[in-house]
């Protein structure tokens, strides 16, 4: 990466935060931060400002002010000046260094806004906070430009039009929206993890990102909920090197060289799971993370202490009793006490979940395990047939041709 | 900024609710009305779609029918004209107002023209 890549990495977010605070208006802030980036990767040549944040921002802040003066004189938009005025005299008064205030977390509370739609929340979430480009983005969620292009535009004319308020909300609704930016942050990490099709298993730079989203997020907003998050997302994020092998195909857990995990990620982990256990009741994110942790904890499959694992997937069916959770609990008693308790477990969840492959796959394993080949050979076809990944799909299809052999 | 609230409900609910249910809950409409006298800017109850007529000009021909523009499961039963400064504030509004526990409140920005 050059040095003005690296600082278009660590400063977009920030600075694109901090204009369309002043601004009041998203498309003039970016297309102002565009350019000063553009005029910095000619007037840089060799020598970076001492304050290139400061430099970029002013930089950017002249260009808007001085397209929004020649707009407001030709279209006469008074007013839009004079709601300029105060804001951009108000920034003087920054007590940091490169008098850029630091507004992200009224831009991801913004971003994330429930009157959003959700796909529209994580696309704008990365377009803005992570400084993403559309063509970035709709490929990383496999749709076409033109539609991602759609969507972003959509979702800044409806924070426009419908007035969505530029801020952190007030404490008593902070809980709930809190809890809708984590998500958007696991989406994108899921996203990139369990990549639900296209041709790789793992698209790491999403994960990359959530993980910086959910670090910034801890920065600005202490909570032990998002400690969780973080945890959640590193403790999976360790296994990425061990998950696909080098010709690109699905290794599972049991299957996977522990010694490629990131040891890293999974102390850092460690501690932020612990930290947050010892400041409130684990919720969600917190027992996803101990399961993961329990996996870390062991050198091998062999060793995995799976009665805990149960033990906690209990709790968390007890917190959000889904039909996946369900099916994860069932493939944790299968390999706690044996494939047979667990195929009525299996079974009891075939109304909610016939349309899911992983249900299918569960289910096949466990036929498998217990001898009954030709049920779990048309259970493996099931799961294919389903499955939109094409790692996955592979990885059935020899296990197909295992039976079949 | 102005917001319309409309308020979509199941119009058949008000026929099996018994006088004091009716009371009660055109008692929290009136209570919610004074509360929030600042913002609301007008608003009104309708009659029920069953007294709605559709009007189209097609080829400048008149077209007359009677009911709503669309069938649907929830009915537009009212709305309210308000007042607030943004979205969020709209929101906290139309989650007051007692349709919303039975039925839903579309919340629209009003269009300024300049």
């Amino acid at each position: 990466m050059t040095a003005i890549e690296e600082i278009f990495r660590a400063e977009w977010g920030r600075l694109l935060a901090a204009l369309i605070h002043l601004l009041g208006d998203f498309d003039v802030a970016e297309e102002a931060l565009q350019e000063a980036f553009a005029i910095a990767v000619t007037e840089w040549s060799g020598e970076t400002p001492r304050n290139p944040r400061a430099w970029l921002y002013g930089t950017a802040r002249h260009k808007a002010l001085d397209r929004l003066r020649r707009q407001a004189r030709f279209a006469d938009k008074q007013a839009e000046l004079a709601y300029l005025a105060p804001a951009a005299t108000s920034i003087d008064s920054s007590d940091e260094e490169s008098g850029v205030p630091d507004e992200r977390l009224r831009l991801i509370f913004t971003c994330c806004h429930p009157a959003l739609a959700e796909d529209a929340q994580v696309a704008l979430t990365l377009r803005t906070l992570c400084g993403l480009t559309t063509e970035e983005i709709a490929r990383a969620f496999l749709v076409p430009v033109a539609t991602m292009a759609q969507r972003l535009v959509r979702a800044k004319s409806k924070i426009r039009g419908a007035a969505i308020p530029y801020r952190v909300p007030p404490a008593a609704e902070l809980r709930e929206r809190l809890s809708s930016v984590m998500s958007v942050v696991y989406l994108v990490f899921n996203e990139g993890y369990a990549a639900a099709s296209g041709a790789t298993l793992v698209r790491h730079d999403l994960c990359a990102e959530a993980i910086r989203l959910a670090r910034m997020l801890r920065m600005l907003m202490p909570d032990p909920e998002l400690d969780a998050l973080l945890a959640l997302m590193l403790l999976h994020d360790s296994r990425r090197n061990a998950r696909v092998d080098d010709a690109g195909e699905v290794v599972l857990l049991a299957d996977q060289d522990r010694a490629r995990w990131d040891r890293a990620e999974i102390e850092e982990g460690r501690a932020l799971l612990q930290s947050s256990m010892r400041r409130s009741r684990p919720g969600t994110y917190a027992l996803e993370a101990a399961i993961a942790a329990v996996h870390a904890d062991a050198s091998s499959a062999e060793e995995t202490d799976w009665r805990q694992i149960v033990a906690i997937y209990e709790r968390l069916y007890a917190l959000h009793p889904t039909p996946v959770v369900a099916l994860n609990q069932a493939v944790a008693v299968s390999m706690a006490e044996g494939p047979a308790p667990a195929l009525p477990l299996i079974d009891a969840l075939a109304d909610s979940l016939t349309g899911y492959h992983l249900w299918h796959a569960a289910r096949a394993d466990i036929l498998r395990r217990l001898g009954r080949s030709e049920e779990a050979l048309a259970s493996y076809r099931q799961a294919l047939a389903l499955a939109g990944n094409d790692a996955e799909r592979r990885f059935l299809g020899r296990r197909i041709g295992e039976l079949m052999g | 900024m102005e917001y319309l609230l409309l308020i979509y409900e199941g119009e058949k609910r008000w026929e099996g609710l018994s006088k004091p249910e009716i009371d009660k809950e055109m008692g929290e409409y009136g209570a919610f009305g004074q509360e929030f006298a600042g913002t609301i800017r007008g608003g009104n109850a309708l009659q029920p779609t069953s007294t709605a007529t559709t009007v189209r000009v097609r080829d400048g021909k008149r077209l007359t029918t009677d009911g709503p523009f669309a069938e649907t499961k929830e009915q537009l039963g009212g709305y309210y004209l308000i007042d607030a400064p943004d979205l969020d504030a709209a929101i906290a509004v139309a989650a007051k107002i007692p349709g919303a526990r039975s039925g839903s409140i579309e919340v629209r920005p009003i269009m300024t023209f300049s």
